[in-house]
């Protein structure tokens, strides 16, 4: 094709698909491959060689970093961390930027300024939001919010973040992420409901439905799917890469406590901390990737199993 | 009772519920500006006020005069990188957006799945080896390191992929008749006519870049390298905290954004809406 002819003047025609094609795509795919698949793959090798402090491997190690990491109870800890985060969070920051989307829907006058008012969170990033929560809101000295509040009611003062039994730390962590994402999530499921024709509600109404939790489980929620299926996804994969706020949150000058460390964390301190153990880090990243590509492929299957029936 | 009047009750409990809800939300920024604006012994007294005692409007300039902190510094930084990474997003992605969506090529669906296939791969989790690479190139504290490998997003190729496919034919059977080949046909007709979705995808790729943190923190290791949401953390964590400073920092890094939502909020819903949940 490139060659056709030798016809220099018409190698830039129109005629010329595939050059074209590569002139769009190729500069992406080429900065994909070298940020992305070279990093992945360098990832790999170096999983199985001893690299600290440098990232020139030495000795071959084979899957001595594997082992090493995965008998670790600091890093398996911080994979059950992640598993309760995510247990916890993605129920409930679903049913809550759902039942947002499900009020804020059905206001007629100031839809706009609610739905404003719940979206701006989004606009902060996890470094403020952790300040705020960390320095005033729940603040362990009584300066802060919740111990001021409850102060009212009489309360004794809590050390918010330090406080591992029980484990009020998950509280602050908890709120944090559901005040930054539940706006964003009610913003899709907004859509969602937006799209459901008005003629199905009519329909439901002239079969006697009672509007309310009726009219919800049988029309609402099963037109949503989609935008379910999406969020849930969604909601997952961010939990996995839950870092800032547990960072910003729980480090201080004297480091990082052992407990609450989701596995980005502790990579982070493996690979880039005092001990800059590349390869081990390394191990541990393919570890986690490989678990993310297992948990996300198998929630896919999952629902579009259940997707047939519907 | 009977049906109407519970319906009132209904609307009159979810309205009242919303409000409570949204001044709920609305508390953390209160706080933001509260303790920006008030001296380090108002924010740090037990006996909390609504308001401040007085307003220290002087927490601004005592902010960017401390010299132990780069705020200045790591603000233009982080302009600099959202705006750098915006642009080189929203130009890599879209010409591989269309070539995928609009140029028939034979292996276009592999390469398609090829891009598709590392929106599976979180990018939080390939920092160490990207940090491997990047160090490698000596790209370590610079901007450079900061923005080249952020450019390439699969997210905004998908997204300007599913759009393109959707363009209407008609315009560009109009260009082609004209004479105009592939490249300027996308940028006198193409572009011109699908300013909604670079908005779009523009805004939520700047609202990413600013706030953006794992990134920053591990290849920014220079202070000259920092960007303001690692300049905040690196407050929070230091042994002497000046709390006065940093909520006035903290306030001034949300207003670029807020600016933003002001300005874009259509655009960022209709993205948010556009991406991959219609399919």
């Amino acid at each position: 094709m490139l060659g056709e002819g030798g016809a220099g003047r018409r190698a830039f025609g129109t005629q010329n698909r595939t050059l074209w094609f590569w002139v769009f795509v190729g500069p992406f795919l080429l900065g994909l491959g070298v940020f992305t698949y070279v990093p992945l793959g360098w990832s790999v090798y170096l999983s199985f060689f001893d690299a600290h402090n440098t990232v020139t491997p030495s000795d071959f190690v084979g899957f001595g970093n594997y082992t090493e990491m995965l008998g670790n109870k600091a890093f398996t800890d911080s994979l059950w961390t992640f598993l309760l985060f995510s247990l916890f969070i993605v129920p409930t920051t679903f049913v809550l930027s759902l039942a947002l989307a499900l009020m804020v829907n059905r206001t007629r006058g100031a839809q706009a300024f609610f739905r404003s008012v719940f979206f701006l969170p989004a606009a902060c990033s996890y470094v403020v939001a952790a300040l705020i929560w960390k320095m005033s809101l729940f603040n362990g000295v009584r300066f802060g919010l919740a111990n001021t509040v409850l102060g009212w009611f009489g309360a004794d003062q809590t050390a918010w973040l330090s406080t591992t039994h029980p484990p009020w730390y998950w509280l602050v962590v908890v709120t944090v992420r559901l005040w930054l994402q539940a706006g964003f999530y009610m913003v899709l499921f907004l859509a969602g409901l937006q799209r459901i024709s008005p003629r199905l509600y009519e329909a439901a109404a002239v079969d006697g439905a009672r509007p309310g939790w009726q009219v919800l489980r049988h029309i609402t929620l099963p037109q949503l799917r989609t935008t379910s299926v999406a969020v849930v996804l969604l909601l997952v994969i961010n939990a996995f890469q839950a870092f800032d706020e547990f960072y910003n949150l729980l480090s201080d000058a004297r480091g990082y406590p052992p407990y609450a460390r989701p596995p980005l964390v502790y990579l982070y301190y493996t690979a880039l901390g005092q001990g800059q153990n590349l390869g081990l880090g390394s191990a541990g990243a393919v570890i986690l990737a490989l678990i993310i590509a297992v948990v996300t492929v198998g929630q896919a299957r999952w629902f579009s199993l259940g997707n047939k029936e519907g | 009772m009977n049906d109407d009047a519970l319906v009132r009750v209904g609307r009159a409990l979810r309205v009242a519920l919303l409000i409570a809800l949204a001044l709920l939300f609305l508390i953390p920024f209160y706080l933001l500006v509260r303790n920006g604006l008030a001296s380090e012994a108002d924010i740090t007294s037990p006996d909390w006020t609504f308001f401040p005692s007085t307003l220290h409007w002087s927490n601004v300039t005592e902010l960017f005069d401390d010299s132990t902190v780069p705020f200045a510094r790591s603000l233009l930084n982080s302009a600099l990188i959202a705006v750098a990474t915006t642009l080189g997003t929203l130009l890599l992605a879209s010409l591989a957006g269309y070539g995928l969506a609009r140029i028939p090529y034979r292996h276009a669906g592999k390469v398609f799945y090829a891009i598709l296939g590392t929106l599976m791969v979180p990018a939080a989790v390939t920092f160490v080896p990207s940090f491997v690479l990047v160090s490698s190139l000596g790209w370590v504290s610079t901007l450079r390191g900061l923005i080249v490998p952020t450019l390439f997003s699969a997210f905004a190729c998908f997204i300007f992929r599913q759009y393109f496919t959707g363009f209407p034919a008609e315009l560009e059977d109009a260009a082609r008749v004209d004479g105009l080949g592939y490249w300027r046909t996308y940028w006198r007709i193409v572009v011109p006519n699908s300013r909604p979705v670079f908005a779009a995808v523009g805004t939520i790729v700047f609202i990413g870049a600013w706030n953006s943190f794992l990134w920053p923190l591990v290849i920014g290791q220079d202070r000259e390298a920092w960007t303001v949401q690692v300049a905040l953390s690196s407050f929070t964590t230091s042994q002497v905290i000046r709390l006065h400073e940093l909520f006035v920092a903290a306030a001034i890094s949300i207003v670029p954004l807020l600016l933003v939502f002001l300005f874009f909020q259509r655009w960022i819903v209709a993205g948010v809406e556009r991406s991959g949940i219609d399919d």
